[in-house]
C-alpha cells in the first residue's frame, strides 16, 4: 500500500506513542469505533478527555491545597481521573494515577505531591504528542486506519 | 417459554425502535456516567453493538428518565462513582422501582467494590475501560430477567406466591437485609410482570407462560389495591381476596401477592419511622407533629425524661422500641433505607414491610403517592435523606395525586401521617393508616420530615438549610422535588451517598437534619447506609439546633390538626386518631400545609441540634391543644 508521507508520519507518531507506553490498546478500541458516522470520533474523544482531565486535575490540586491530608478525598478524585485515563488508553497517566492512589493509601502527603507533579507532566506530554499526531493525521487525510502499530 | 419467544417478546417490547424482531439488536440501553469521556465512548461502543442508546451524565436524570418512561428501557449501565448519587444507590433504586437489569461500570475492580455491586443487585460488573466484546453480550441479562419473570408469572398457584411472601415476610421480620433484598427482588420480578391494567404497552395477550409485560402499579391501581387491603384489613388481606376486591383485569394473583409484600414492607418501614416519630413526640411530651422538628438531639435528650409512645396496639409496641432505638440515628437512617425498606421495618411492623418495599420500590409515584405520606415519610424522614425524599415525594406530587390513599390502620402514626397527608393529598388517606404506625411519635418524625421535605419542595428557597456547611439550600432540593419520585429516590440516594461521602449531595440536606439525630440510636434499625449517613450527617450538621419557634408554629398548626386528629380518633388520648383511619383530611391538610409552610427545612435543621430547652418548651406548649391530656399521659407508654 502506498502511504503518503504524512500518513507514514502519522503512523510513526502513533507507533512511538505506543512503544513509549503513552497509549495502550484501549486507544485502538477508540480508533476502531471511528466510522463514517463519526469520522473524527477519536479526536473528539481525546479532546473531551483532555478537557475533563484538566478539570479533574485542577480539582485534585485544589483539594491538595485546601484539604491537606484529606487522603480519602484525594483518592476519590484521583479514581475518577484514573477511570478517565483508562478509557482512552492513556497508559502512563493511568499508571501514575494508580501510583498516586497507593501513596495516598500510605497517607504520604509528600509522596502524593510528587506523584501529582509527575502526573501533570505526563498529562502535558501526552497532550502535546496527541495534538501533533492528530494534526498530522488531519493533514494526511482519512487513509490511516486503526491498525495496531505494533502489529499485535 | 423458548428463547425465541423471549426474544420475540423482547423485540415487541422494544416499542418502536425499529428492531423489534431482532433482539438484541435495538435493545434500549440507558448509560449513566458522569465522566463525559467515558460516556461518549460507552455510547459509541453500545451503538456499535447495535443497541439503542440513551446517555446521561447524572444519576438524577437517569432516574427521571426511567421513571417517566418506564417501559422504554431494557437495561441500564451505570458508573459506580458519580457525584450526584452513588452508583449503588441508583442501582438499588432502579432494581426496586423498575426492575431493570443494571450493569455497573467502574475503573475500580477491587473485590469489595464488585461485591458491593453484586449485593446491591447489579446483574453484572464491568471494569473500565470497557471493551466492546463485553458489551456484545449484555443483552443476556435482559433475557434472563424476562425468563425469570415469565417463569414466575406462569406459575399461577398460590404456593409459589405464598412462598415468596413468606420468604419476604420472614426476611422482613428478621431484618435481614439480604433476605429482603433477595426476596424483594424476587417479588419485584414477580410483581413487575404481568399485565398492567392501567398501562400496558407490552401487552401480548399470550398465556401466563409467556413473558408478561411488567405490571405498572400506577397510582390508580395502587389506590385500588390499598383500598382493598384496607377493606379487608391489613392482617386479613390475602392476594386472592385483594384481587377480587380490586376487580381489575389483567392482573394476576401473583402480581397482587408481590405487590402486597412490598406494601407490607413499606408499611413496616413507615411504622418504624412512626415509632421514631412517636419517640420524639413522647420525648417532647406533645402530640404535635412538630415534635418531629425537634430533631433527634432533642429527642435523645428527652428520652432521658422518659419517652413515651402511644401504645395503641401491641403491634405498635415494636415500633416503639424501634423508636427508642432509633431516636437519634433513625432520622438519618430512614432516609437511607428507602431502597431497603426491609431493613428499616424489620424490627417491628409487619405493616410496613411490604409497604416499605412498595413505597420505595414500586413505580415510584404510585407508592410514594399513596404511601409515602404516611409511611415513607415517617420512615424516611427519621432516617434522613430517604425519608425526606419520600416525604417530598409524597408531599409534593405523588401524594397529591393519590388523595385517595386508603387509610391504613396505622394508629399513632396516623396523627402524624395525617399531618403529612394534609400537606399533600395522599397524605389524607394515610391519616387513617395509623394502625400501622406503632407510635405517633413515628408519625411525628415522619411528619416533620415530610413537612420539611414538602416544605422544601413547596417553599424552595425558603427552606434553605441553614446549618452546616454541607447543607445545600433547599432550593436545590426543591428543584429536584419537581420530580417527586425522583426526588425521593434521589434523596435516598443522596442520603446514602451523603452518609457514605460525608454529605456531598444537596438532597441529603433535607434529610440530614433528621438523619442527624438518628445516627446515634437507630443502629439496629439502620442498615449500613444509615450508619454511614448518620455518622456523615452528624459530623456535617454541627450547627443544627432545635428551633423552638418551629414547634410553636407547628403547634399552632398541628394543634389544630391534633385536635382534629385527637378528636376524631383517639378520644382520650393514647390511640392516635387515625385509628379507624378516618380523619378530617381537610383539617389535616390545611394544618399540615400550614405546618409545612411554617416548618421549612431550615427550621427543622435548626431544630435538630442544640436547643433542647426550646424544644421542651415548645413541645409542652403543644400539649395544651390536646384534650388536656399531656402527651405523656394516657396511653402513651413510657419508653
Amino acid at each position: 500500500m502506498e502511504y503518503s508521507n504524512l500518513q507514514r508520519q502519522a503512523a510513526s507518531l502513533k507507533k512511538s506513542l505506543f512503544d513509549q507506553g503513552y497509549l495502550d490498546e484501549q486507544f485502538c478500541q477508540i480508533e476502531y469505533l471511528q466510522d463514517e458516522a463519526s469520522p473524527n470520533f477519536t479526536e473528539e474523544v481525546v479532546s473531551l478527555f483532555f478537557e475533563n482531565s484538566t478539570r479533574l486535575m485542577t480539582n485534585i490540586e485544589q483539594a491538595m491545597e485546601k484539604n491537606p491530608r484529606d487522603f480519602s478525598r484525594w483518592d476519590v478524585n484521583m479514581q475518577q481521573l484514573k477511570g478517565s485515563c483508562s478509557s482512552i488508553g492513556a497508559s502512563r497517566m493511568k499508571n501514575e494515577c494508580t501510583s498516586f492512589r497507593n501513596i495516598c493509601g500510605d497517607e504520604n502527603a509528600e509522596g502524593c505531591m510528587r506523584s501529582f507533579q509527575n502526573l501533570k507532566r505526563e498529562h502535558g506530554v501526552l497532550r502535546q504528542k496527541l495534538e501533533s499526531y492528530f494534526q498530522v493525521l488531519r493533514q494526511a487525510g482519512p487513509a490511516v486506519t486503526a491498525a495496531r502499530p505494533r502489529g499485535m | 417459554m423458548t428463547v425465541e419467544e423471549v426474544k420475540l417478546q423482547a423485540a415487541k417490547a422494544n416499542g418502536g425502535h425499529g428492531a423489534k424482531d431482532q433482539f438484541p439488536i435495538g435493545m434500549r440501553v440507558l448509560a449513566v456516567d458522569d465522566d463525559p469521556t467515558c460516556l461518549k465512548l460507552l455510547e459509541k461502543l453500545l451503538q456499535h453493538c447495535q443497541y439503542h442508546v440513551t446517555t446521561t451524565g447524572q444519576a438524577a436524570t437517569a432516574l427521571k428518565l426511567l421513571r417517566e418512561k418506564k417501559d422504554q428501557f431494557d437495561l441500564v449501565i451505570s458508573d459506580v462513582h458519580m457525584p450526584d448519587m452513588d452508583g449503588f444507590k441508583l442501582l438499588e433504586l432502579v432494581g426496586l422501582e423498575m426492575d431493570l437489569p443494571v450493569i455497573m461500570l467502574s475503573a475500580n475492580g477491587e473485590t469489595q467494590t464488585v461485591m458491593k455491586g453484586i449485593t446491591h443487585g447489579a446483574c453484572d460488573y464491568l471494569l473500565k475501560p470497557v471493551r466492546i466484546e463485553q458489551l456484545r453480550t449484555i443483552w443476556q441479562h435482559v433475557v434472563r430477567r424476562r425468563s425469570c419473570d415469565a417463569r414466575n408469572n406462569g406459575n399461577d398457584n398460590d404456593d409459589s406466591s405464598k412462598k415468596l411472601q413468606v420468604a419476604s415476610a420472614e426476611g422482613d421480620n428478621g431484618g435481614g437485609n439480604r433476605n429482603k433484598r433477595t426476596s424483594r427482588r424476587v417479588r419485584d420480578d414477580n410483581g413487575d410482570d404481568g399485565d398492567d391494567s392501567d398501562e400496558n404497552s407490552n401487552e401480548n395477550g399470550d398465556s401466563s407462560t409467556q413473558k408478561k409485560p411488567r405490571v405498572v402499579w400506577s397510582v390508580e391501581l395502587h389506590r385500588k389495591f390499598v383500598a382493598s387491603v384496607n377493606q379487608l384489613g391489613i392482617d386479613k388481606a390475602v392476594p386472592k381476596k385483594i384481587l377480587d376486591l380490586m376487580n381489575v383485569e389483567n392482573i394476576t394473583r401473583e402480581n397482587v401477592a408481590s405487590h402486597l409484600q412490598k406494601y407490607r414492607l413499606y408499611l413496616k418501614r413507615l411504622s418504624v419511622d412512626a415509632s421514631r416519630q412517636a419517640n420524639l413526640t413522647a420525648a417532647f411530651g406533645g402530640r404535635n407533629p412538630a415534635y418531629v422538628n425537634m430533631g433527634l438531639d432533642a429527642f435523645r435528650q428527652y428520652n432521658a425524661y422518659g419517652r413515651y409512645r402511644p401504645v395503641p396496639t401491641t403491634n405498635h409496641s415494636q415500633p416503639n422500641n424501634l423508636l427508642a432505638r432509633m431516636n437519634s440515628p433513625a432520622f438519618g437512617m430512614h432516609g437511607l433505607l428507602p431502597s431497603q425498606p426491609l431493613q428499616i421495618g424489620h424490627t417491628q411492623n409487619n405493616l410496613s414491610t411490604s409497604l416499605g418495599n412498595v413505597g420505595g420500590v414500586n413505580n415510584g409515584n404510585l407508592i410514594r403517592g399513596a404511601h409515602m405520606p404516611l409511611q415513607d415519610t415517617s420512615k424516611c424522614f427519621p432516617t434522613g435523606p430517604s425519608g425526606n425524599s419520600f416525604a417530598n415525594i409524597s408531599n409534593s406530587t405523588q401524594l397529591v395525586t393519590t388523595n385517595n390513599l386508603p387509610l391504613q390502620s396505622l394508629e399513632p402514626s396516623n396523627q402524624h401521617l395525617g399531618w403529612l397527608h394534609s400537606s399533600a393529598g395522599p397524605f389524607n388517606s394515610f391519616v387513617g393508616e395509623s394502625p400501622q404506625f406503632p407510635d405517633l411519635g413515628r408519625c411525628n418524625t415522619t411528619w416533620s420530615t415530610a413537612v420539611s421535605s414538602s416544605n422544601v419542595q413547596e417553599l424552595g428557597q425558603k427552606d434553605r438549610i441553614v446549618n452546616g456547611p454541607k447543607l445545600e439550600p433547599l432550593s436545590s432540593f426543591t428543584e429536584a422535588s419537581s420530580q417527586i419520585p425522583l426526588l425521593g429516590n434521589e434523596m435516598q440516594s443522596q442520603v446514602a451517598s451523603l452518609a457514605s461521602n460525608g454529605l456531598p449531595m444537596p438532597f441529603t440536606q433535607e434529610a440530614v437534619p433528621f438523619a442527624y439525630g438518628s445516627s446515634t440510636n437507630s443502629r439496629e434499625m439502620l442498615n449500613n447506609n444509615l450508619a454511614l449517613s448518620n455518622s456523615g450527617i452528624n459530623s456535617s450538621l454541627p450547627n443544627l439546633h432545635i428551633d423552638g419557634s418551629v414547634f410553636e408554629r407547628n403547634i399552632d398548626g398541628s394543634v389544630v390538626t391534633r385536635q382534629t386528629l385527637d378528636g376524631s380518633n383517639s378520644g382520650g388520648g393514647g390511640v392516635p386518631p387515625l385509628q379507624d383511619g378516618r380523619i378530617d383530611h381537610q383539617a389535616v391538610n390545611s394544618h399540615l400545609n400550614y405546618n409545612n409552610e411554617l416548618m421549612g427545612t431550615s427550621r427543622l435543621q435548626r431544630g435538630l441540634s442544640g436547643g433542647l430547652d426550646d424544644i421542651v418548651v415548645d413541645m409542652f406548649k403543644l400539649d395544651h391543644a390536646d384534650n388536656g391530656v399531656p402527651f405523656i399521659d394516657g396511653d402513651w407508654e413510657l419508653v
